[in-house]
């Protein structure tokens, strides 16, 4: 398992091959976990209402077994933390990370450095689904909204999928013609209502760009499963991702059931897609450039690439959240607008510093 | 002793049959070179003998076991491929390439160990491939390329490698030192290498027995001598050449000349 090679990379006995890279991306992958838990409580204390860092600190320790502190700050503070932030910043970070990890798996499978969680009809569909329960007279409460993203998403993959198969074998290439096509099919169909839907429109344009506002603790419980299990599914798919970076042809003649794999890998980043965008909205860019600038600094072995995606994406997301919710408080940008605002500058200096081959 | 048998097989593609009834044998520490024209369904034989595609009629036997009831892992246990022009992924380094050959070794939840790492290395030593291993894909020349996917196969410790082609793309010294390392590399380990080869010299010279294919068929086969000969190559290929025994060692050597000179001898 994982922990024997990094007992053998950390004590490399036979240092004669194991590489460098391998001891620094597991050091980066740790990095990156701890990097993420630090964010997580330093942007707790950001936003319209300041909290001071050590209050922060208080109010966090007495949530502690065994700590009892006396709450010598005001009752709405734990609300603003426990009920508001807290759950705002989970959600983004683990819609960062199902975002980065399934481009990755997408970029992977399709051997294509344009492939995004999108490609194959996930966002059209969900933004159908999403118009559509918007158009409905019943208000967000009823959860219609993102029920009706997360099938629409399901459904347009499903339809893509059926129509590119080819007996037991699915064509790569004849999978993204029909996700194109089918997505342009269904872009038609949602500009349609979003022309005719009248005073639901700032709305409709809000939740397409993406966003995090009123999220509450049981979106991040309905959302965690998912996005847990298909992460998981996909972390052990590494080897075999690896291997059809070859081409099919050599994969399968290494012992690799492709067209086996193919489909589980699909099916988990389409699934933990749709988890992600069913309540905030087809948020952009994650999905294609955080697996690119991970790929860009630590290479492109999946067995280090996926996890060091989840947890970048993670982080980014949340990073991005917080400058939504502050910059102009107290009105919200919506996130999407924010990770191409961010994101894009630093891709293009990481492709500067590089030059080189970039998949 | 482990062998590979092929009895009476016909492969091909949805409607289309590109060999038929082909019946061969091949034993450890022996090359056997499949040659033949364009199209005559030199690919389409090794794509059949690692289940890519499969056979209409016929059998594939390795050490006894119709190799239908193996699974792709089992089968990638015993059979590597060297393959004509392989996409290698660019950003991996020569080293996570090579690693790539220990998968059949590997369940999903086990990561390469000590034994694997030993056994990649010994494989980049035997292909002189070790002094690049930390370099990118991207970065290497044909040949060192070539190297590489040679002590992929090796990696995966198998019983028999297949070579599609494997001097297709290459200058002459590296056919050479390709050939020469499949030639070391099937005595010293006992392999049993089968080869698909355009140039019949160098088939001549580093096949222990020839399979000479036309139109998916076995048109004759046996060692050079009794493959190679000028009428053959007419009849087979529907070329002109003159085959003499070489100068050095005596087997059979094919020259070619212009049709300007063609009627002077």
């Amino acid at each position: 398992m994982a922990l024997e090679l990094l007992k053998n990379v950390i004590l490399s006995k036979t240092a004669t091959i194991y590489p460098i890279r391998w001891r620094s991306r597991i050091y980066a992958i740790a990095g990156l976990a701890l990097l993420l838990g630090i964010i997580v409580i330093v942007t707790l204390a950001v936003g319209s209402t300041h909290i001071p860092f050590d209050t922060l600190c208080r109010v966090l320790l007495a949530k502690l077994p065994f700590i009892h502190a006396e709450p010598t700050w005001a009752s709405n503070i734990e609300t603003i933390i426990f009920d508001i932030r807290l759950p705002r910043l989970l959600l983004a970070g683990l819609v960062g990370a199902a975002l980065a990890v399934a481009g990755t798996t997408y970029q992977g499978l399709f051997r294509n450095p344009l492939a995004d969680p999108y490609l194959i009809g996930v966002a059209q569909g969900a933004a159908l689904g999403a118009v559509i329960g918007f158009m409905l007279p019943i208000s967000w409460q009823v959860g219609s909204i993102p029920l009706l993203a997360f099938i629409g998403a399901i459904l347009a993959v499903a339809i893509v999928y059926s129509i590119a198969r080819v007996g037991k074998t699915l064509p790569m290439t004849t999978l993204i013609l029909a996700g194109v096509a089918l997505g342009a099919f269904l872009t038609a169909i949602t500009s349609y209502l979003i022309i005719a839907s009248g005073d639901k429109l700032h709305g409709i344009i809000s939740w397409l760009l993406g966003t995090f506002s009123l999220t509450s603790w049981w979106q991040v419980a309905m959302v965690t499963p998912y996005i847990f299990v298909g992460t998981i599914i996909i972390w052990l798919h590494a080897r075999p991702l690896n291997v059809m970076q070859l081409d099919e042809e050599q994969a399968q003649q290494l012992g690799i059931n492709v067209e086996q794999v193919k489909m589980i890998l699909l099916g988990a980043a389409t699934m933990i897609t749709a988890a992600a965008v069913c309540f905030c909205g087809i948020i952009g860019f994650v999905g294609i450039i955080v697996p690119h600038a991970v790929r860009l600094i630590w290479g492109p072995d999946h067995r280090f690439l996926l996890p060091l995606a989840t947890f970048a994406g993670a982080i980014f997301l949340i990073l991005s959240d917080t400058v939504a919710r502050t910059l102009l408080a107290p009105t919200e940008i919506p996130v999407g607008v924010i990770t191409a605002f961010l994101g894009a500058p630093f891709f293009l200096y990481l492709l500067r510093q590089k030059k080189r081959a970039i998949f | 002793m482990f062998n590979l048998r092929l009895d009476n097989i016909s492969l091909g593609y949805s409607k289309r049959t590109v060999l038929h009834n082909i019946s061969l044998e091949a034993k450890p520490g022996e090359i056997l070179g499949i040659i033949g024209p364009n199209g005559s369904g030199k690919s389409t034989l090794i794509k059949g003998i690692t289940r890519l595609i499969q056979p209409i009629s016929g059998q594939i036997f390795l050490d006894g076991k119709d190799i239908a009831s193996m699974n792709r892992q089992a089968l990638a246990q015993l059979v590597a491929v060297v393959p004509q022009n392989p996409t290698l992924p660019e950003l991996f380094t020569a080293l996570e390439v090579v690693l790539m050959g220990r998968t059949p070794h590997l369940g999903l939840l086990r990561y390469e160990g000590e034994k694997d790492l030993a056994t990649v290395q010994k494989a980049m030593e035997a292909t002189q491939t070790l002094a690049f291993a930390e370099r990118r894909v991207g970065e290497l020349s044909g040949g060192e390329r070539q190297r590489l996917t040679i002590a992929r196969a090796l990696a995966q410790e198998p019983k028999i490698i297949l070579m599609d082609e494997p001097t297709a793309n290459l200058d002459i010294n590296y056919q050479i030192e390709t050939l020469d390392l499949a030639r070391q590399l099937c005595r010293e380990q006992e392999l049993i290498v089968v080869v698909t080869l355009h140039d019949l010299n160098l088939a001549s010279q580093y096949c222990d027995r020839l399979v000479m294919l036309s139109d998916g068929r076995v048109y004759c086969h046996g060692i050079p001598k009794a493959v190679i000969n000028a009428q053959t190559i007419k009849e087979v290929y529907g070329a002109e050449v003159y085959v003499y025994p070489h100068p050095v060692n005596d087997l059979p050597a094919t020259l070619i000349v212009s049709d300007k000179d063609r009627k002077v001898f």
